[in-house]
Protein backbone atom coordinates (compact mmCIF):
# COMPACT_ATOMS: atom_id res chain seq x y z
CA UNK A 1 0.00 0.00 0.00
CA UNK A 2 1.75 3.39 -1.27
CA UNK A 3 0.28 6.82 -0.93
CA UNK A 4 -1.01 7.75 -4.61
CA UNK A 5 1.56 5.09 -5.97
CA UNK A 6 4.69 7.17 -5.60
CA UNK A 7 7.64 4.97 -4.25
CA UNK A 8 8.66 5.01 -0.35
CA UNK A 9 12.05 5.92 -1.69
CA UNK A 10 10.69 8.92 -3.34
CA UNK A 11 8.58 9.66 -0.27
CA UNK A 12 11.56 9.54 1.91
CA UNK A 13 13.70 11.93 -0.48
CA UNK A 14 10.42 14.25 0.18
CA UNK A 15 10.05 14.13 4.14
CA UNK A 16 14.07 14.44 4.11
CA UNK A 17 14.12 17.57 1.95
CA UNK A 18 10.74 18.90 3.39
CA UNK A 19 13.01 19.08 6.96
CA UNK A 20 16.19 20.75 5.20
CA UNK A 21 13.73 23.49 3.30
CA UNK A 22 11.98 23.94 7.13
CA UNK A 23 15.37 24.69 8.57
CA UNK A 24 16.60 26.85 5.77
CA UNK A 25 13.42 28.54 5.31
CA UNK A 26 13.10 29.65 9.16
CA UNK A 27 16.91 30.47 8.93
CA UNK A 28 16.31 33.03 5.80
CA UNK A 29 13.37 34.36 7.45
CA UNK A 30 14.68 34.89 10.81
CA UNK A 31 17.82 36.20 9.06
CA UNK A 32 15.61 39.04 7.02
CA UNK A 33 13.86 40.30 10.37
CA UNK A 34 15.88 39.94 13.06
CA UNK A 35 18.01 42.37 14.17
CA UNK A 36 21.80 42.87 14.18
CA UNK A 37 23.92 44.53 16.55
CA UNK A 38 27.37 44.29 17.54
CA UNK A 39 29.18 44.23 20.64
CA UNK A 40 32.82 43.02 21.74
CA UNK A 41 30.86 40.51 24.50
CA UNK A 42 28.43 38.92 22.07
CA UNK A 43 30.43 36.93 20.69
CA UNK A 44 32.19 35.18 23.94
CA UNK A 45 31.09 31.42 24.94
CA UNK A 46 28.48 31.72 27.36
CA UNK A 47 29.46 30.38 30.66
CA UNK A 48 27.83 32.54 32.96
CA UNK A 49 29.86 35.54 32.40
CA UNK A 50 32.95 34.30 33.67
CA UNK A 51 35.82 34.71 30.95
CA UNK A 52 36.53 30.93 29.48
CA UNK A 53 39.43 29.52 31.12
CA UNK A 54 41.07 27.01 28.99
CA UNK A 55 40.51 24.78 26.00
CA UNK A 56 36.76 23.42 25.22
CA UNK A 57 36.80 20.96 22.80
CA UNK A 58 39.12 18.41 24.85
CA UNK A 59 39.94 14.81 26.13
CA UNK A 60 36.73 13.96 27.67
CA UNK A 61 35.81 11.10 30.80
CA UNK A 62 36.51 7.67 29.08
CA UNK A 63 33.22 6.37 30.73
CA UNK A 64 31.39 7.73 28.19
CA UNK A 65 33.12 5.83 25.14
CA UNK A 66 32.66 2.79 27.60
CA UNK A 67 28.88 2.63 27.20
CA UNK A 68 29.38 3.71 23.90
CA UNK A 69 31.08 0.64 23.37
CA UNK A 70 28.53 -1.52 24.88
CA UNK A 71 25.85 0.04 23.18
CA UNK A 72 27.59 -0.69 19.48
CA UNK A 73 27.23 -4.00 20.60
CA UNK A 74 23.92 -4.65 21.70
CA UNK A 75 22.71 -2.56 18.39
CA UNK A 76 24.47 -4.82 16.41
CA UNK A 77 22.58 -7.94 17.94
CA UNK A 78 19.33 -5.84 17.56
CA UNK A 79 19.76 -5.75 13.53
CA UNK A 80 20.93 -9.18 13.64
CA UNK A 81 17.58 -10.41 15.44
CA UNK A 82 15.53 -8.41 13.52
CA UNK A 83 14.90 -10.34 10.47
CA UNK A 84 14.33 -13.71 12.99
CA UNK A 85 12.19 -11.91 14.67
CA UNK A 86 9.77 -11.76 11.25
CA UNK A 87 9.91 -15.35 10.70
CA UNK A 88 10.37 -16.47 13.86
CA UNK A 89 7.32 -18.71 13.82
CA UNK A 90 8.09 -20.46 10.49
CA UNK A 91 12.01 -21.24 12.23
CA UNK A 92 10.65 -23.22 15.07
CA UNK A 93 12.23 -24.35 17.46
CA UNK A 94 15.59 -24.79 15.62
CA UNK A 95 15.42 -21.25 15.29
CA UNK A 96 14.85 -20.45 19.04
CA UNK A 97 17.94 -22.52 19.66
CA UNK A 98 19.87 -20.60 17.40
CA UNK A 99 19.27 -17.65 18.26
CA UNK A 100 19.33 -18.55 22.36
CA UNK A 101 22.77 -19.53 21.83
CA UNK A 102 23.49 -16.05 20.25
CA UNK A 103 21.54 -14.12 22.77
CA UNK A 104 23.75 -16.70 25.61
CA UNK A 105 26.93 -15.29 24.25
CA UNK A 106 25.88 -11.43 24.55
CA UNK A 107 24.53 -12.15 27.76
CA UNK A 108 27.81 -13.53 28.90
CA UNK A 109 28.94 -10.24 27.75
CA UNK A 110 27.04 -8.28 29.41
CA UNK A 111 27.44 -10.59 32.54
CA UNK A 112 31.61 -9.91 32.09
CA UNK A 113 30.87 -6.31 32.27
CA UNK A 114 28.52 -6.29 34.67
CA UNK A 115 31.20 -8.29 36.79
CA UNK A 116 34.22 -5.90 35.44
CA UNK A 117 32.27 -2.89 36.81
CA UNK A 118 31.70 -1.62 33.34
CA UNK A 119 28.58 -0.79 34.45
CA UNK A 120 29.61 1.08 37.61
CA UNK A 121 29.46 5.29 36.98
CA UNK A 122 32.92 6.16 38.26
CA UNK B 1 -14.38 3.16 8.28
CA UNK B 2 -13.61 5.61 5.64
CA UNK B 3 -10.35 4.93 3.81
CA UNK B 4 -8.50 8.06 2.62
CA UNK B 5 -7.00 6.46 -0.04
CA UNK B 6 -10.00 7.55 -2.13
CA UNK B 7 -9.74 11.26 -2.10
CA UNK B 8 -5.53 10.60 -2.53
CA UNK B 9 -6.94 8.49 -5.63
CA UNK B 10 -8.69 11.01 -6.83
CA UNK B 11 -6.42 13.29 -6.75
CA UNK B 12 -4.19 11.43 -8.52
CA UNK B 13 -6.40 10.32 -11.25
CA UNK B 14 -7.41 14.03 -11.93
CA UNK B 15 -3.87 15.33 -11.68
CA UNK B 16 -2.97 12.19 -14.54
CA UNK B 17 -5.85 13.23 -16.29
CA UNK B 18 -3.98 16.23 -17.93
CA UNK B 19 -0.46 15.84 -17.11
CA UNK B 20 2.49 13.77 -18.18
CA UNK B 21 3.45 11.09 -15.08
CA UNK B 22 6.61 12.99 -13.99
CA UNK B 23 4.62 16.67 -13.36
CA UNK B 24 2.29 14.65 -11.89
CA UNK B 25 5.12 12.87 -9.51
CA UNK B 26 6.70 16.22 -8.70
CA UNK B 27 3.43 18.24 -7.44
CA UNK B 28 2.48 15.25 -5.59
CA UNK B 29 5.68 15.29 -3.71
CA UNK B 30 5.38 19.17 -3.43
CA UNK B 31 1.80 18.55 -1.61
CA UNK B 32 2.70 16.10 0.37
CA UNK B 33 6.01 18.19 1.62
CA UNK B 34 3.81 21.33 2.13
CA UNK B 35 0.80 19.27 3.70
CA UNK B 36 4.20 17.50 6.06
CA UNK B 37 5.33 21.06 6.85
CA UNK B 38 1.88 22.25 7.86
CA UNK B 39 1.20 19.42 10.12
CA UNK B 40 4.42 19.27 12.27
CA UNK B 41 4.41 23.00 12.82
CA UNK B 42 1.34 23.27 14.26
CA UNK B 43 1.76 20.40 16.07
CA UNK B 44 4.43 21.64 17.49
CA UNK B 45 2.63 24.42 18.48
CA UNK B 46 -0.10 22.45 19.89
CA UNK B 47 1.92 20.23 22.13
CA UNK B 48 4.11 23.57 23.16
CA UNK B 49 0.54 24.74 24.27
CA UNK B 50 -0.33 20.98 25.57
CA UNK B 51 2.44 20.59 28.11
CA UNK B 52 2.32 24.30 29.87
CA UNK B 53 -1.39 23.56 30.25
CA UNK B 54 -1.00 20.01 31.98
CA UNK B 55 2.29 21.47 33.55
CA UNK B 56 0.21 24.64 35.09
CA UNK B 57 -2.76 22.13 36.00
CA UNK B 58 -0.73 20.00 37.81
CA UNK B 59 0.83 22.59 39.36
CA UNK B 60 -2.65 24.35 40.39
CA UNK B 61 -2.10 27.55 38.44
CA UNK B 62 -3.89 28.43 34.89
CA UNK B 63 -1.30 28.47 32.89
CA UNK B 64 -1.07 30.99 29.82
CA UNK B 65 -4.45 32.75 29.71
CA UNK B 66 -3.76 36.73 28.31
CA UNK B 67 -3.32 36.43 24.88
CA UNK B 68 -6.53 35.00 22.63
CA UNK B 69 -9.39 32.52 24.27
CA UNK B 70 -7.50 30.32 26.84
CA UNK B 71 -3.95 31.63 26.17
CA UNK B 72 -4.57 29.76 22.48
CA UNK B 73 -2.50 32.92 20.67
CA UNK B 74 0.04 32.69 23.50
CA UNK B 75 2.05 29.78 21.26
CA UNK B 76 1.98 31.43 18.34
CA UNK B 77 3.21 34.97 19.78
CA UNK B 78 6.08 32.94 21.10
CA UNK B 79 6.60 31.65 17.69
CA UNK B 80 6.91 35.07 16.25
CA UNK B 81 9.54 36.13 19.45
CA UNK B 82 11.69 33.20 18.49
CA UNK B 83 11.78 34.22 14.43
CA UNK B 84 12.41 37.70 15.37
CA UNK B 85 15.06 37.59 17.69
CA UNK B 86 18.76 38.07 16.48
CA UNK B 87 21.42 35.07 15.60
CA UNK B 88 24.41 35.39 17.41
CA UNK B 89 27.32 34.94 15.69
CA UNK B 90 29.83 33.47 17.98
CA UNK B 91 33.59 33.50 17.96
CA UNK B 92 35.65 30.09 18.89
CA UNK B 93 32.81 27.41 17.59
CA UNK B 94 33.73 25.01 14.84
CA UNK B 95 31.01 27.11 12.52
CA UNK B 96 29.95 24.13 9.86
CA UNK B 97 28.90 21.87 12.39
CA UNK B 98 27.42 24.44 14.49
CA UNK B 99 24.86 25.11 11.54
CA UNK B 100 24.67 21.52 10.67
CA UNK B 101 23.41 19.98 13.59
CA UNK B 102 20.16 21.41 13.46
CA UNK B 103 19.42 20.07 9.95
CA UNK B 104 20.29 16.69 11.61
CA UNK B 105 17.90 16.89 14.53
CA UNK B 106 15.05 17.98 12.55
CA UNK B 107 15.85 15.77 9.30
CA UNK B 108 15.56 12.90 12.31
CA UNK B 109 12.06 13.75 13.33
CA UNK B 110 10.53 14.64 10.07
CA UNK B 111 11.59 11.59 8.68
CA UNK B 112 10.18 9.66 11.71
CA UNK B 113 7.33 11.86 11.64
CA UNK B 114 6.24 10.93 7.71
CA UNK B 115 6.50 6.90 8.77
CA UNK B 116 3.42 7.54 11.38
CA UNK B 117 -0.28 5.72 10.11
CA UNK B 118 -2.22 8.48 10.29
CA UNK B 119 -5.22 7.04 8.86
CA UNK B 120 -6.39 4.45 6.95
CA UNK B 121 -4.88 5.24 3.88
CA UNK B 122 -3.40 8.12 4.91
CA UNK B 123 0.27 7.28 5.73
CA UNK B 124 3.08 8.63 3.73
CA UNK B 125 6.33 6.11 3.85
CA UNK B 126 5.53 3.16 3.99
CA UNK B 127 8.72 0.35 3.69
CA UNK B 128 8.59 -2.59 4.09
CA UNK B 129 10.83 -2.90 6.78
CA UNK B 130 8.83 0.24 8.96
CA UNK B 131 9.50 0.23 12.33
CA UNK B 132 13.40 -0.66 11.23
CA UNK B 133 13.52 2.50 9.17
CA UNK B 134 11.79 4.46 12.05
CA UNK B 135 14.84 3.63 14.86
CA UNK B 136 17.32 3.85 12.13
CA UNK B 137 16.21 7.18 11.19
CA UNK B 138 15.22 8.28 15.07
CA UNK B 139 18.58 7.45 16.26
CA UNK B 140 20.24 10.02 13.47
CA UNK B 141 19.15 12.82 16.32
CA UNK B 142 21.61 11.83 18.88
CA UNK B 143 24.03 12.96 15.94
CA UNK B 144 22.99 16.55 15.70
CA UNK B 145 22.85 16.60 19.70
CA UNK B 146 26.61 15.51 19.94
CA UNK B 147 27.49 17.79 16.77
CA UNK B 148 25.55 20.52 19.11
CA UNK B 149 27.36 20.15 22.41
CA UNK B 150 30.48 19.88 20.33
CA UNK B 151 30.74 22.79 18.14
CA UNK B 152 29.78 25.28 20.71
CA UNK B 153 32.73 25.24 22.39
CA UNK B 154 31.27 25.53 25.74
CA UNK B 155 31.96 23.35 28.87
CA UNK B 156 28.21 23.41 29.65
CA UNK B 157 27.31 22.22 25.80
CA UNK B 158 29.60 19.56 26.24
CA UNK B 159 28.92 17.79 29.30
CA UNK B 160 25.45 18.05 28.10
CA UNK B 161 25.71 16.54 24.69
CA UNK B 162 27.71 13.72 25.97
CA UNK B 163 25.54 12.76 28.27
CA UNK B 164 22.75 13.06 26.33
CA UNK B 165 24.54 11.26 23.93
CA UNK B 166 24.98 8.29 26.38
CA UNK B 167 21.35 8.34 27.70
CA UNK B 168 20.26 8.54 23.97
CA UNK B 169 22.37 5.28 23.13
CA UNK B 170 21.84 3.71 25.92
CA UNK B 171 18.03 4.02 26.08
CA UNK B 172 17.76 3.28 22.09
CA UNK B 173 18.63 -0.58 23.30
CA UNK B 174 15.16 -1.14 25.40
CA UNK B 175 13.48 1.36 22.21
CA UNK B 176 14.74 -1.51 20.08
CA UNK B 177 14.22 -4.61 22.21
CA UNK B 178 10.55 -3.51 23.02
CA UNK B 179 9.56 -3.19 19.42
CA UNK B 180 11.25 -6.34 18.39
CA UNK B 181 8.96 -8.12 20.86
CA UNK B 182 6.53 -6.69 19.20
CA UNK B 183 7.56 -7.54 15.47
CA UNK B 184 8.16 -11.03 17.04
CA UNK B 185 4.38 -11.25 17.98
CA UNK B 186 3.32 -9.55 14.69
CA UNK B 187 5.37 -11.68 12.02
CA UNK B 188 5.98 -7.95 10.20
CA UNK B 189 7.84 -4.70 9.97
CA UNK B 190 5.86 -2.87 7.87
CA UNK B 191 3.84 -0.30 9.53
CA UNK B 192 0.33 -0.77 7.17
CA UNK B 193 1.00 -4.65 8.38
CA UNK B 194 1.08 -4.15 11.94
CA UNK B 195 -1.75 -1.65 12.06
CA UNK B 196 -3.49 -4.63 10.16
CA UNK B 197 -2.60 -7.17 12.27
CA UNK B 198 -4.46 -5.36 14.97
CA UNK B 199 -7.79 -5.51 13.45
CA UNK B 200 -9.23 -7.79 15.64
CA UNK B 201 -7.47 -6.65 18.65
CA UNK B 202 -4.75 -4.57 19.65
CA UNK B 203 -1.15 -5.79 20.50
CA UNK B 204 -1.63 -4.94 24.12
CA UNK B 205 -4.01 -6.92 24.64
CA UNK B 206 -3.56 -9.65 22.03
CA UNK B 207 0.52 -10.73 23.63
CA UNK B 208 -0.86 -10.14 27.39
CA UNK B 209 2.07 -10.32 29.86
CA UNK B 210 4.99 -10.14 27.56
CA UNK B 211 3.21 -6.88 25.76
CA UNK B 212 2.47 -5.29 28.35
CA UNK B 213 5.81 -5.82 29.81
CA UNK B 214 7.24 -4.37 26.62
CA UNK B 215 5.13 -1.47 26.64
CA UNK B 216 6.01 -0.30 30.42
CA UNK B 217 9.76 -0.52 29.34
CA UNK B 218 8.64 1.68 25.89
CA UNK B 219 7.12 4.20 27.64
CA UNK B 220 10.16 4.49 30.33
CA UNK B 221 12.97 4.24 27.50
CA UNK B 222 10.64 6.44 25.02
CA UNK B 223 10.88 9.31 27.83
CA UNK B 224 14.70 8.75 28.29
CA UNK B 225 15.06 8.99 24.59
CA UNK B 226 13.10 11.99 24.12
CA UNK B 227 15.51 13.85 26.97
CA UNK B 228 12.25 14.36 29.10
CA UNK B 229 11.09 14.05 32.59
CA UNK B 230 12.98 12.57 34.56
CA UNK B 231 15.44 12.07 31.93
CA UNK B 232 16.88 15.70 31.45
CA UNK B 233 19.93 15.92 32.96
CA UNK B 234 21.35 16.71 29.27
CA UNK B 235 19.77 20.37 30.15
CA UNK B 236 19.32 20.47 33.67
CA UNK B 237 19.29 24.28 34.04
CA UNK B 238 20.51 24.38 37.35
CA UNK B 239 23.77 22.74 36.71
CA UNK B 240 24.28 23.07 32.57
CA UNK B 241 22.32 26.32 32.16
CA UNK B 242 20.68 24.90 29.05
CA UNK B 243 22.73 21.46 28.26
CA UNK B 244 23.48 21.30 24.78
CA UNK B 245 21.96 24.17 22.97
CA UNK B 246 23.22 26.78 25.43
CA UNK B 247 25.08 28.67 22.71
CA UNK B 248 21.80 28.49 20.60
CA UNK B 249 20.01 31.40 20.14
CA UNK B 250 16.70 32.78 18.31
CA UNK B 251 15.35 30.59 15.64
CA UNK B 252 18.48 28.06 15.99
CA UNK B 253 17.27 27.53 19.20
CA UNK B 254 13.60 27.37 18.50
CA UNK B 255 14.58 24.12 16.01
CA UNK B 256 15.70 21.83 19.16
CA UNK B 257 12.56 23.23 20.95
CA UNK B 258 10.45 22.10 17.94
CA UNK B 259 12.40 19.17 17.69
CA UNK B 260 11.79 18.02 21.44
CA UNK B 261 8.24 18.20 21.15
CA UNK B 262 7.64 16.94 18.17
CA UNK B 263 9.48 14.11 19.66
CA UNK B 264 7.14 13.61 22.23
CA UNK B 265 4.43 13.43 19.73
CA UNK B 266 6.75 10.75 17.60
CA UNK B 267 6.66 8.58 20.40
CA UNK B 268 3.52 8.36 21.69
CA UNK B 269 2.58 7.41 18.04
CA UNK B 270 5.36 4.62 18.04
CA UNK B 271 3.35 3.30 21.28
CA UNK B 272 0.15 3.96 20.02
CA UNK B 273 1.16 2.16 16.83
CA UNK B 274 2.76 -0.96 18.19
CA UNK B 275 0.78 -1.10 21.10
CA UNK B 276 -2.79 0.51 20.92
CA UNK B 277 -2.98 -0.68 17.30
CA UNK B 278 -2.21 2.36 15.29
CA UNK B 279 -5.42 3.95 13.79
CA UNK B 280 -7.55 0.36 14.54
CA UNK B 281 -10.69 1.18 16.45
CA UNK B 282 -11.13 -0.28 19.72
CA UNK B 283 -13.01 -3.88 18.55
CA UNK B 284 -14.25 -6.44 21.03
CA UNK B 285 -14.99 -9.64 19.61
CA UNK B 286 -18.57 -10.52 19.60
CA UNK B 287 -19.97 -7.43 20.65
CA UNK B 288 -21.29 -6.45 16.84
CA UNK B 289 -23.30 -3.33 17.92
CA UNK B 290 -20.50 -2.18 19.53
CA UNK B 291 -17.65 -2.43 17.11
CA UNK B 292 -20.32 -0.71 14.60
CA UNK B 293 -20.08 2.30 16.99
CA UNK B 294 -16.58 2.49 17.16
CA UNK B 295 -15.97 2.28 13.61
CA UNK B 296 -18.12 5.87 12.78
CA UNK B 297 -15.19 7.52 15.12
CA UNK B 298 -12.65 8.83 11.94
CA UNK B 299 -9.59 7.06 11.99
CA UNK B 300 -7.30 10.17 12.36
CA UNK B 301 -9.61 10.88 15.78
CA UNK B 302 -8.61 7.29 17.45
CA UNK B 303 -4.82 7.98 16.03
CA UNK B 304 -4.52 11.74 17.52
CA UNK B 305 -6.40 10.41 20.87
CA UNK B 306 -4.23 7.69 21.66
CA UNK B 307 -1.06 9.61 20.41
CA UNK B 308 -2.56 12.21 22.91
CA UNK B 309 -3.30 10.24 25.85
CA UNK B 310 0.47 8.38 25.98
CA UNK B 311 2.09 12.12 25.45
CA UNK B 312 -0.33 12.82 28.37
CA UNK B 313 0.93 9.76 30.40
CA UNK B 314 4.88 11.31 29.29
CA UNK B 315 4.10 14.99 30.51
CA UNK B 316 2.44 13.32 33.88
CA UNK B 317 5.77 11.42 34.62
CA UNK B 318 7.48 14.48 33.80
CA UNK B 319 5.75 16.84 36.15
CA UNK B 320 5.63 14.01 38.75
CA UNK B 321 9.32 12.46 39.38
CA UNK B 322 12.58 14.43 40.59
CA UNK B 323 15.38 14.20 38.18
CA UNK B 324 17.88 10.93 38.71
CA UNK B 325 21.53 11.21 38.57
CA UNK B 326 23.49 10.59 35.55
CA UNK B 327 24.92 7.07 37.61
CA UNK B 328 21.45 6.15 38.65
CA UNK B 329 20.24 6.73 34.84
CA UNK B 330 22.66 4.42 33.34
CA UNK B 331 21.82 1.62 36.16
CA UNK B 332 18.53 2.12 35.65
CA UNK B 333 18.89 0.74 31.91
CA UNK B 334 22.01 -1.87 31.79
CA UNK B 335 21.21 -3.44 35.10
CA UNK B 336 17.02 -3.50 34.75
CA UNK B 337 15.61 -2.57 31.48
CA UNK B 338 17.80 -4.09 29.35
CA UNK B 339 17.77 -7.88 31.09
CA UNK B 340 14.29 -7.62 31.62
CA UNK B 341 13.81 -6.69 27.57
CA UNK B 342 16.32 -9.14 26.34
CA UNK B 343 14.03 -12.03 29.09
CA UNK B 344 10.82 -10.85 27.76
CA UNK B 345 11.84 -11.23 24.16
CA UNK B 346 12.49 -14.71 25.40
CA UNK B 347 8.85 -15.02 26.87
CA UNK B 348 7.43 -13.63 24.18
CA UNK B 349 8.69 -15.92 21.89
CA UNK B 350 7.57 -18.61 23.68
CA UNK B 351 4.43 -17.36 23.98
CA UNK B 352 4.13 -17.14 19.80
CA UNK B 353 5.67 -20.11 19.76
CA UNK B 354 2.70 -22.32 21.41
CA UNK B 355 0.22 -20.00 20.88
CA UNK B 356 -0.46 -18.53 23.65
CA UNK B 357 -1.49 -15.03 22.76
CA UNK B 358 -5.04 -13.95 22.19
Amino acid sequence: MELLSIQSTTLMVTALLTGVGLVAAALIIAALISPKSFSLQKGKSYECGVPTRGESMMQFKVGYYLFAILFLMFDVETVFLFPWAVICKTLGTAGLISVGIFLAVLILGLAYAWRKGALEWK
Amino acid sequence: MFDFSIVTSWVHNLLMSFMPGWLTTTIECVLIGVALLLVYALLALFYIFYERKLCAWMQCRLGPMRVGPWGLLQVFADMFKILIKELIRLENIDRFLFALAPYLVIIASMLTFACLPWGNGLQIIDFNIGVFFMVAASSIGVLGILLAGWSSNNKYTLIGAMRSGAQMVSYELSVGLSILTIVVLAGTMSISGLVEAQRDGWFLFKGHIPAFIAFVIYLIAANAETNRGPFDMPEAEHELTAGYHTEYSGIHFGFYYLAEYLNLFIVSGIASLLFLGGWMPLHVPGWEGFNAVMDYIPSVVWFLAKAFFISFVLIWFRWSFPRVRIDQMLKLEWKYLMPIGLFNLILMTLVVMYDLHF
